[in-house]
């Protein structure tokens, strides 16, 4: 590590009166993994818009490479000195092929038609050195998410990019294949790639970074070098306070109970003969309660059938003892379940709608006067009121929620939910692409609701998470219950046990 | 609605933190103009239209009885607009008004012929309108099939029964009752300030539509099914009917559209009636700004639409430009028209 193959020097970005970036500055070496780390709207993006080219920084910024000075226009700029971006969304064209998506663009062509074998060929290599388990001739659409994801890091090798930078890679991944991941970037190191990593989940950085930089409000907080890397720390410096109880949970259903009497929501062997096979669990109220797995273990699956979202094959539903029938959303809201998705943006919000209306969606009938029409000022007070109790930060209950960061976004979605006053909440993925200030209140939110008396469901792939805020992780593993663990006083969730758990101790045929 | 949300760390809303890139309130600031700009939309453009013709038509546009030909013409048109906005806004299409227009005309006039229900006639060709409508709303909804090609078939399948109900003739009745909606007009002062009845119905219409969409849960819901379909599901909105209460609403707005032409011509005919109207209400909506995905738009953008495409046709007429030259310089402006606006919202976005 002698050379930095990448310096950003005094890197400033304004959009009109506003400072984006300010005099940022970030080193990165060959052989290095650095993660970049800051909460939403830190100016990570920004950042990297500026590495692939999207963004002309502002003069008086510096840019090297090899320590050559550079200029950076237009993505095919980015892709011209050597920099290569995995996007969160993955940009392939899924009715196309592998090798068809890495060549896109700069296909070969023979006497004007498509040189198929040649471009074939081109990427065999590349796809083996990766190791992957797919043909260049496979169509993009019939791969996993981990897989496409490998294209998109073979597109990169392909155009013989050094560094390359994660957008948040693994959001979409199964733990398993995150792990392969993983692995695969540590060998991408080792050959002397540079890969700038961002992310939000601690131990991925942990795992993986071999220095951290983190940003906020569009400027540089400091960087840590390995041995520095600690999660309080990077914590602190993301937010710039002192997060001590990063997870909240005061309730405790054993105290908060009156009376234990019968679960307020059991699913009783529900099953779709899909991805579901048989499921029973229960929740109490006062209680929340964890539905851990890996990607794919049918968790989503699950919540869909109890709130009819699909359509249940075997099973039935009980509330607070008594079998009830739900065949749509809208009934379970009718029965006091409600369900925040874990896809807020194609499944919850409306993105060209208020916040207003997103809030008071739910509700709207019941508020309405004359048997259908808007009571304007009720809907107003009660987004107002939500914007105060959750902390959404917006200029007004007017302006459209996709506008909004990702934690308020999520905010918004959660008080639409809180609205309807449910029985039940299932949540999720609740902390999915959210900062790390929005998860803390997001948490808070839920121990709160838990004290009042709401029995709450969380579906989440992050365990640190599960174990903070849970008093009981329910476990599935390929459709089924693979077992259940419940917090007491003297012992911790374990994370061994639920990955134990999750994973099976024999190897499970997909 | 918990009261005891996590208050730790929420900051008062309108303490907002500057954040980088754009802050809430600038942001805020932007989506209004932009939200302005959508609804003011088309409206500088139907305005310059105005001014452009009464200049080089020596001032033979804005004269009373002009205007009165204007919105007259535009009426009927407005009406199946209305009808095709709730339509476009879930982000679906309708392209059998036309053909509904006729049939609900043809039964409307049938009905009139007869003695002792000749009063119904009007409700009747409503109604026959409505029933296509629903039709159409329930194999969109129900079948989950698209509704370009639902409408498709019924744009030639409804005009095939406008023609079997007058055995392909055409059907008069000079004695058609309520004839004044076709062409009377409602004296508010008189000789100074009377207004065509069809005028009247169509602002009728449009205040209706504009009450429903925005004042009540079902127009929030409209919007919500455009704006993100699964979304909506889940949140336990009854998409089904919504979709067949927008085009049952499209059909029967298409009916109205019938009687009134019925009232106007005291005649109709399966063949010819409404022929491509469909075009015409789709233009009027998209030049009023409504997203062709669904979910934004606005009734009043609709209106300034469909005032648009009259003033092109009656100015052009009276300047004396050839009906060929009329077809070639409506397309254009059509086209102009929506480049401009997509153009004005990327300035707005930029500035």
């Amino acid at each position: 590590m002698s050379e930095p193959i990448l310096e950003m020097r005094r890197v400033s970005k304004s959009f009109f009166s506003i400072k984006a970036l300010r005099d940022v500055d970030l080193t990165v070496y060959a052989g290095e993994i650095h993660a970049l780390m800051g909460e939403n709207g830190a100016g990570k993006s920004t950042l990297m818009k500026i590495l692939s080219g999207a963004y002309r920084p502002d003069p008086g910024s510096e840019i090297r490479i090899d320590g050559q000075p550079v200029q950076i226009s237009g993505p095919l700029g980015g892709r011209a000195a050597g920099i290569a971006i995995i996007y969160q969304e993955l940009s392939l064209a899924p009715n196309l092929s592998v090798a068809e998506n890495i060549y896109l663009g700069r296909e070969v062509s023979r006497g004007g038609l498509l040189a198929r074998e040649t471009m074939q060929a081109g990427v065999g290599p590349i796809l083996a050195r990766l190791g992957a388990d797919f043909t260049p001739q496979t169509l993009v659409a019939n791969l996993s998410m981990g897989q496409r994801q490998l294209v998109e890091i073979a597109r990169a090798l392909h155009a013989r990019s050094r560094i390359l930078i994660m957008d948040e890679p693994t959001t979409a991944l199964s733990a398993g294949e995150s792990e392969r991941l993983f692995a695969l970037i540590r060998q991408l190191r080792a050959e002397g790639l540079a890969i700038i990593y961002i992310s939000h989940r601690m131990d991925e950085v942990y795992a993986l970074g071999d220095r951290v930089t983190v940003l906020r409000d569009g400027t540089l907080v400091g960087s840590l070098d390995k041995g520095d890397i600690r999660a309080d720390t990077i914590v602190r410096m993301m937010v710039g306070r002192d997060v001590s109880s990063f997870y909240k949970k005061e309730h405790d259903p054993r105290n908060d109970l009156k009376a234990p009497a019968a679960p307020v929501l059991a699913a009783v062997d529900i099953a779709d003969n899909r991805r579901v096979k048989g499921c029973s669990l229960t929740v109490h109220a006062g209680e929340v309660v964890g539905l851990a797995g890996l990607v794919g273990a049918g968790r989503t699956e699950l919540a869909h059938l109890i709130i009819g979202a699909a359509p249940m094959v075997s099973g039935h539903v009980e509330i607070e003892g008594r079998a009830v029938s739900i065949r749509t959303p809208g009934e379970a809201l009718d029965a006091g379940i409600a369900y925040l998705t874990e896809d807020r943006k194609a499944l919850g919000l409306f993105l060209d709608m208020s916040c207003l209306d997103n809030i008071n969606l739910a509700v709207l009938g019941r508020d309405a006067k004359f048997g259908g029409i808007l009571d304007r000022d009720k809907a107003r007070d009660r987004a107002r009121r939500a914007f105060t109790a959750l902390g959404i930060r917006a200029a007004n209950v007017g302006v459209p929620a996709g506008g909004l960061s990702g934690g308020n976004q999520q905010k918004v979605l959660l008080s639409r939910l809180l609205a309807i006053g449910p029985k039940i909440l299932i949540l999720d993925e609740p902390t999915r692409g959210v900062d790390v200030g929005a998860k803390s209140e997001i948490y808070s939110i839920i121990d709160n609701l838990a004290k009042s008396g709401t029995a709450v469901l969380v579906i989440s792939s992050d365990l640190p998470e599960i174990i903070g805020i849970c008093d009981r992780v329910v476990v599935m593993r390929a459709g089924r219950i693979a077992g259940q663990i419940r917090r007491d006083a003297t012992t911790q969730l374990s994370q061994e046990e639920i990955m134990a758990l999750a994973t099976g101790t024999e190897q499970l045929d997909a | 609605m918990p009261e005891n949300g996590a208050s730790a760390n929420a900051a008062p809303v309108k303490a907002a933190p500057a954040a980088p890139g754009l802050s809430a309130a600038q942001e805020t600031k932007r989506q209004r103009t932009r939200m302005i700009i959508r609804a003011v939309g088309m409206l500088p453009v139907l305005l310059l239209l105005c001014i452009g013709f009464h200049v080089l038509s020596d001032g033979r546009f804005f004269t009373g009885q002009n205007i009165g030909i204007v919105v007259q013409q535009s009426a009927v048109n407005t009406v199946l607009a209305a009808g095709m906005t709730f339509v476009i806004l879930t982000g679906g299409i309708d392209l059998s008004v036309g053909s509904i227009l006729a049939a609900s005309a043809m039964a409307g006039l049938i009905i009139s012929k007869f003695p002792d229900l000749g009063v119904l006639w009007l409700p009747a060709a409503v109604l026959t309108g409505a029933v296509f409508g629903i039709l159409n709303g329930g194999l969109i909804a129900l079948l989950r099939l698209p509704p370009f090609i639902v409408t498709l078939g019924s744009l030639t399948a409804v005009r095939g029964a406008a023609r079997l109900l007058g055995a392909d003739t055409t059907v008069f009745n000079p004695s058609i009752p309520y004839a004044f909606i076709g062409n009377g007009a409602l004296t508010f002062i008189p000789g100074v300030l009377s207004i065509p009845w069809l005028w009247v119905i169509a602002l009728l219409v449009i205040l209706v539509s504009w009450l429903l969409l925005k004042r009540t849960v079902l127009g929030v819901h409209i919007y919500a099914v455009g704006g993100n379909e699964s979304a909506a599901r889940l949140a336990g909105i009854k998409v089904w009917a919504v979709l067949i209460f927008v085009y049952g609403v499209s059909g029967l707005l298409a009916g109205l559209g019938g009687a009134m032409q019925a009232a106007r011509l005291y005649a109709a005919n399966g063949l010819q009636l409404g022929q491509s109207y469909e075009l015409d209400a789709i233009t009027a909506v998209i030049l009023g700004g409504t997203s062709f995905v669904g979910g934004i738009g606005s009734i009043w953008g609709t209106l300034v639409g469909a005032l648009i495409i009259a003033v092109l046709s009656n100015g052009l007429i009276l300047i004396g430009v050839s009906d060929v030259w009329q077809y070639v310089i409506k397309g254009l402006v059509i086209i102009g028209a929506v480049a401009l606006d997509r153009y004005r919202l990327q300035g707005s976005a930029r500035t």
